[in-house]
């Protein structure tokens, strides 16, 4: 196999790879657990999170 | 939104983050005020009062070192600390590791402060410490990364949050490229040279040099920006979704783009076409993740007219969409071939260093400090607003006028006139950036004023009594 070829399967799986990447990101399962995952952010303190919630609906 | 409670569960580990939030503080201002000082020395050359010590070419280094290793990776310190604590709801791992690295980061700092004005140094740009520093960075960042993911393993959530990605991605990688590019052959105690020769050498360096600004500069500090904007903010990001495959490309792309800071060099064609070409899809998870972060606003926008931690956190993200746009545009070898060796440069370096990195680091501070000392608030929100005014329109004035003064510096070098020699001499392209010199120097004059404010600001918030800074009544939607 020469040079270019392997290069070539390289940029190949590097490709596929980051098509996974992006399908798993965006995979519906997901939904769920990356809310909650985004909600970390907040769920140390969550006296000041309902505060604040009820802040915003006036 | 600064109505902190403490913790309910965990009882964290507050105060290795007090530490390196203060020094924060004092070395941005020593490593600014150095900047103003070698700033005006273009300006005035007497400056330097003929002393070896006070030179330029000593103290250009000291700049650089203090701003991003003492300034920026204390930020990076307290804030990394802080964040991969309240999100994996642990305490530090290892508390005395985590002392350490606090110390032995001062004692590096001090060390470089004495050694570069000296004129002890590896001539490497970004990395010019001598070896026995060299080796003590090594130990204290593997010690750092140590008690960082010490703290993720032994987490209670079942989540690893976005931040400590970005956070671990750049703990680790500063890791490898220091080691790698440090590698040396002492020939005395304060005096080495480099394993690699010639073009490999200069490769290696800008390897090194670039992935610093790409996961010490934007990764560590986008992990910052994951955490703070939303916290700030009062809601999740944007799309956390959209974070996952920001995190991959841009540290998946970052690595390959160091040839372009050494295009029409002796560094092969095709490495140099590979810098560029990566470079440009670097644009796209750059942007992402701005996008991401000032999408994290929408609903919650009227808070801009009132909060100006978050106004610092916003237009910290303005800069980043700034800078990642024209680093790729002047990664391009025809635009290079403009751009390079001019003040251009240095106006992007300091869009990126100023607008984003400082900004972002201040908005954080901000929020992080009456946490930190259990206030509610800042001593003064007006004067944080004053600073984000300084600091603002002191990075302005610095890109512009070094725009302008680049764009010239480059066109007036390649001016020929009909029989081939050159238009214009080198000292006449210095003579006609002179103003632009002076406004530079002004709008560092106010960026540092600013951080002089914070310091200020600060020591008020720390000495305040209990109970007398109480959060600020929620802003409500018009």
């Amino acid at each position: 196999m020469d040079y270019g070829t392997l290069q070539g399967i390289l940029t190949i799986i590097v490709m596929l790879t980051f098509i996974g990447v992006f399908a798993w990101a965006y995979s519906s399962r997901r939904q769920k657990s990356f809310e909650e995952a985004a909600n970390l952010v907040f769920s140390d303190e969550e006296i000041s999170k309902e505060s604040k919630d009820s802040g915003e609906n006036k | 939104m600064m109505n902190h409670s403490q913790p309910t569960g965990a009882d964290y580990n507050y105060t290795i983050v007090r530490q390196f939030a203060l020094t924060t503080v004092l070395w941005g201002i020593v490593g600014m005020s150095v900047g103003v000082l070698i700033a005006a020395q273009l300006i005035w050359p007497q400056l330097n009062f003929d002393t070896p010590w006070l030179t330029y070419s000593r103290l250009r280094p000291l700049h650089t070192t203090a701003v991003i290793f003492a300034f920026g990776t204390s930020a990076l310190f307290a804030t990394s600390y802080y964040v991969v604590q309240r999100t994996c709801q642990t305490r530090l791992f290892a508390p005395k590791l985590a002392a350490f690295t606090f110390w032995g980061w001062q004692a590096i700092i001090i060390s470089a402060i004495i050694t570069l004005p000296l004129g002890y140094t590896s001539s490497k740009e970004y990395a010019e410490l001598e070896w026995p520093i060299d080796i003590a960075i090594a130990i204290v960042w593997i010690s750092y990364a140590t008690v960082f993911f010490g703290t993720i393993v032994k987490r209670t959530t079942s989540h690893i949050y976005v931040a400590n990605w970005f956070f671990g991605g750049f703990i680790l990688t500063v890791a490898v490229l220091h080691i790698v590019n440090s590698m040396a052959v002492p020939v005395s105690l304060f005096k080495s040279y480099s394993i690699y020769s010639g073009a490999v050498d200069a490769m290696v360096q800008w390897w090194y040099g670039h992935n610093a600004v790409g996961f010490l500069l934007t990764a560590g500090f986008l992990g910052m920006m994951y955490y703070f904007v939303p916290k700030q903010a009062g809601r999740p990001v944007y799309s956390y979704r959209l974070s996952i495959v920001h995190f991959w490309a841009l540290i998946a792309l970052y690595i390959w783009a160091g040839p372009h800071h050494l295009h029409y060099t002796a560094l092969p064609d095709w490495t140099q076409s590979l810098g560029m070409v990566m470079s440009l899809i670097l644009f796209a998870p750059s942007w992402g993740g701005m996008i991401n972060g000032i999408m994290t606003l929408s609903g919650a926008w009227h808070k801009l007219r009132t909060d100006p931690i978050l106004r610092f956190l916003v237009v910290s993200l303005s800069f980043y969409g700034m800078s990642t746009f024209e680093g790729p545009m002047m990664a391009i070898k025809t635009v290079n071939a403009l751009s390079h060796y001019t003040d251009w440069t240095i106006g992007h370096v300091h869009s990126g260093a100023l607008g984003w990195v400082a900004m972002v680091s201040i908005g954080s501070l901000y929020h992080l400090i009456p946490v930190l000392f259990g206030h509610g608030r800042m001593y003064s929100v007006k004067l944080i607003n004053v600073h984000f005014w300084l600091a603002t329109i002191g990075t302005v004035l610095y890109i512009v006028s070094m725009w302008i003064s680049g764009v010239m510096q480059g066109l007036m070098w390649r001016a020929v006139n009909a029989d081939g020699t050159l238009t214009y001499s080198f000292v006449e392209s210095l003579e006609a950036s002179y103003p632009f010199y002076f406004v530079r120097f002004l709008g560092g004059c106010l960026f540092l004023t600013g951080m002089l404010i914070m310091a200020y600001n600060v020591i008020r918030t720390v000495k305040a009594s209990k109970d007398s800074l109480p959060a600020l009544a929620e802003p409500t939607a018009a």
